[in-house]
């Protein structure tokens, strides 16, 4: 399959189907075609194409109906990677498609109030009973739950092994009894995430992802995609948070100064490097060569996205603040929103999707191979590990 | 356009690197500094048998017809062992400067016959090519001035001078050794007075800098490669407290974003080796100057004691790094260029 089959594809698929017509329709039947996501396999949205032709595809179809990549983030990053490495074919017949056209949006029930970083010390309970799972306990920090049909889910399955060993991973029906979704407000006045309270949900044995006991290997493909899906998406030199900085410092030049001007510079070279090797990682991966490059992409964003963003307001010398209304926010609508809104939203960056200092963690250890720091937790069984 | 290595670039590579593992151990070059910094035996081999001196030169004019690609790799490669060697200097700089003349000397260059060497400051940069030298030309086509900060003059059997877009060859000019910064690549003043010199054609000394700009920050991604390796061996190995160092978090933290600048390092030496726009070279300059001189500093502090003694070759990476930094522009220097060239224009400026 090469670009010239795609291209083919796609012009085959537009005469069939009306992108100015049903927007649903149009990205169901988008789906049907593998064009969705080519690299997935065929019959679930793909046609088992390599990677980087799916950039043809949406050079073609850039006119067409798109997705909200905003709400279905989660699905789209998270939980659609987990289905296809672990899910049945049941499973991945039967989410893969509303998961993609959007129909259905998901969210992820993984942190809780004493799990965040050490993630595998999680204390949601799932008992089983008979066909059925019986599940009770307290996410947070749950990114457009008030959206979600379904949830990715990890949670303790048997507390008496050490707590890597005791997980098992879920997909968790949000529209069952006993899934309760409150919202939490953020520093930025709305709220994106919510804390979510689960309490005898049952859910039956086929919505189990892989194995009972295996949901930490699960979990670890649900978050290395999360941080590609956060770091590693492609930009145009100078795009992105750049983009609105230096447009700003064009139309205002009453408020440069130098020292502004010298950290500017800085900035922008450091973002180019940033973006020219998360290319350079795409090229590796599409070259079947994935190197270790992934996991610090994440980390640059973050730093960068806060300093831009920091560095705006400074700039504007902007001392208000669009909107601090408590709602439940639709979207991440960074770019519509003003530059505090920005600001204070990027202080997110380093916390989501692993800190930026567990990140330094698994660099230095994975990559680096430098020895772990001495560790209590790992052999003891996780009811006996001191909370 | 790839930011990857090619096949034939991991060759070169692994061949040069296996001559100077072999040749130009770490050691070997402290030991050398301060009576006869110049390898003039490892040159002859890498120029004659590897035949890295022609790469830049096109076949028909006696060269091996690669491109900045493979002397890229060279250049990362000597970086990692601050090779004490002219290719930079000699294959690199002047070789580009002579390469739109299409002059005879090319082809002894290529075979490493004969040496050259840009009479330009390496204090000079792309945007102020003129500093450090006062050389003019009179009537009869004599030099009369001086240029220091020269790098590779002393072992050079040809200096090529460019004075007024034009580039003359003189040979046996007076070339003062003046104690440098950087041990592994000392610098020179070089003075002429009516001195006889060849026309060899037109000279864009601009364009020349910013093609070697281009290509030293591959060697600098070679010199903070060698440092955070050497460091992360260290700290395996170096025990306080009971543990290896290397398992104290503020330890691997700091390993750790070196590591992601080092990264970071490489896109963009090889983005200015695939794109040679102004824009590329400028960012790889800039980013790479300061990545190599942090992980030098870094590489230093994090052997203690050790890192400061003459005995560890450390300190041949930390000068090689700080001397580079200021070579053919500053990171300051490039970040400005940058400001017209991407349209972040300085207050006053439009
Ligand atoms: C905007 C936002 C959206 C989120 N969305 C979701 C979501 O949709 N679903 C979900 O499940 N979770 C979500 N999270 C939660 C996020 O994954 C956690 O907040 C994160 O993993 C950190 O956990 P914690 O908040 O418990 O902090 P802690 O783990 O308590 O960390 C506190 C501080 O200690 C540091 N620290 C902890 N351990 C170490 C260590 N070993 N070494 C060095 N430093 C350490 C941390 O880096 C941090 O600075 C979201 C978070 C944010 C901010």
């Amino acid at each position: 399959m090469n670009e010239t089959d795609i291209n083919q594809r796609v012009a085959a698929f537009l005469e069939e189907h009306d992108p100015g017509g049903d927007r649903l329709e149009f990205l169901r039947a988008r789906f049907d075609a593998g064009l969705a996501w080519v690299w997935f396999p065929e019959g679930l949205g793909g046609l088992g194409a390599p990677r980087e032709l799916q950039q043809v595809v949406e050079r073609e179809l850039a006119d067409t109906p798109q997705l909200n990549s905003g709400k279905q983030a989660i699905g789209l990053g998270m939980a659609a990677p987990t289905i296809l490495a672990f899910g049945t074919a049941e499973q991945q017949r039967r989410f893969l498609r509303p998961l993609w056209t959007g129909e259905e949006i998901w969210c992820q029930l993984f942190s809780e109030p004493g799990a965040g970083s050490d993630l595998a010390t999680l204390a949601t309970r799932a008992v089983r009973d008979g066909d059925e799972w019986v599940v009770d306990g307290q996410k947070v920090w749950t990114s457009g739950a008030h959206h979600a049909r379904w949830a990715i889910l990890v949670a303790r399955t048997d507390p008496d092994v050490p707590k890597h060993r005791g997980l098992t991973y879920f997909v968790c029906d949000m529209h069952a009894p006993g899934v309760e979704v409150r919202p939490l407000r953020q520093i930025t006045g709305e709220a994106e995430f919510n804390e979510v309270f689960l309490t005898g949900v049952r859910l039956s044995d086929d919505l189990r992802l892989g194995e009972v006991g295996d949901g930490w290997r699960v979990a670890q493909t649900t978050l290395m995609n999360e941080r590609v899906a956060i770091g590693g998406a492609p930009t145009r030199r100078g795009g992105g948070v750049m983009a609105s900085v230096v447009s700003a410092w064009r139309e205002h030049p009453e408020l440069r100064t130098h020292e502004l001007h010298q950290r500017l510079l800085a900035l922008w070279v450091e973002a180019e490097a940033t973006r020219l090797s998360g290319a350079r990682l795409r090229e590796q991966l599409a070259a079947g060569q994935p190197g270790p490059e992934g996991s610090g992409m994440k980390l640059a964003f973050a730093k960068l996205n806060q300093e831009l963003t920091g560095f705006d307001v400074e700039f504007l010398r902007d001392l208000g603040y669009d909107d601090w209304a408590f709602r439940r926010s639709e979207d991440v609508d960074f770019f519509g929103r003003g530059p505090g809104y920005r600001y204070l939203r990027a202080k997110g960056n380093s916390i989501e999707g692993g800190t930026s200092e567990i990140l330094r963690n698994i660099i230095s250890e994975r990559v680096l191979g430098l020895p772990s720091e001495p560790r209590i937790d790992k052999d003891v069984p996780w009811k006996d590990l001191p909370r | 356009m790839t930011l990857l290595y090619s096949e034939v670039e991991e060759e070169l590579r692994s061949s040069v690197r296996g001559l100077l593992a072999d040749r130009c151990p770490p050691a070997a070059v402290l030991q050398r500094v301060e009576s006869e910094p110049n390898d003039l035996d490892l040159w002859k081999t890498l120029a004659g048998e590897i035949g890295v001196a022609g790469l830049l030169i096109p076949e028909e004019l006696g060269g091996a017809g690669a491109g900045p690609g493979e002397a890229a790799v060279v250049l990362e490669e000597l970086g990692r062992s601050v090779a004490p060697v002219p290719f930079f200097t000699s294959s690199v700089l002047a070789t580009r400067a002579l390469l739109p003349t299409r002059d005879a000397l090319l082809g002894e260059l290529a075979e490493g016959r004969r040496t050259a060497a840009l009479a330009v400051s390496f204090a000079a940069s792309p945007y102020a090519p003129a500093r450090g030298s006062s050389v003019t030309v009179d009537g009869d086509g004599r030099l009369s001035g001086t240029v220091s900060g020269v790098a590779g003059a002393d072992v050079a059997d040809v200096l090529l001078v460019p004075v007024d877009g034009d580039l003359y060859a003189v040979e046996g000019a007076p070339v003062t050794v003046v104690p440098s910064l950087d041990l592994t690549r000392p610098v020179a003043t070089v003075t002429f007075a009516r001195t006889p010199a060849r026309r060899v054609g037109a000279c864009d000394v601009a364009a020349v800098l910013r093609f070697g700009a281009g290509l030293l920050a591959s060697e600098q991604l070679g010199v903070a490669e060698w440092c955070l390796d050497t460091t992360l061996a260290y700290v395996k190995e170096r025990h306080q407290f009971a543990r290896p160092i290397g398992s104290f978090q503020a330890i691997k933290h700091r390993l750790a974003d070196l590591w992601l600048d080092v990264v970071r390092a490489r896109a963009a030496a090889r983005n200015a080796v695939a794109d040679a726009s102004s824009v590329s070279v400028a960012v790889a300059a800039s980013w790479n100057a300061g990545v190599a001189v942090r992980v030098a500093e870094e590489a230093l502090q994090l052997h203690g004691g050790i890192g400061m003694t003459w005995e560890h070759p450390v300190h041949l990476y930390l000068k090689r790094a700080k001397a580079a930094e200021i070579a053919l522009g500053t990171p300051g220097d490039h970040r400005e260029a940058l400001a017209s060239l991407v349209g972040v224009p300085a207050p006053g400026a439009e």
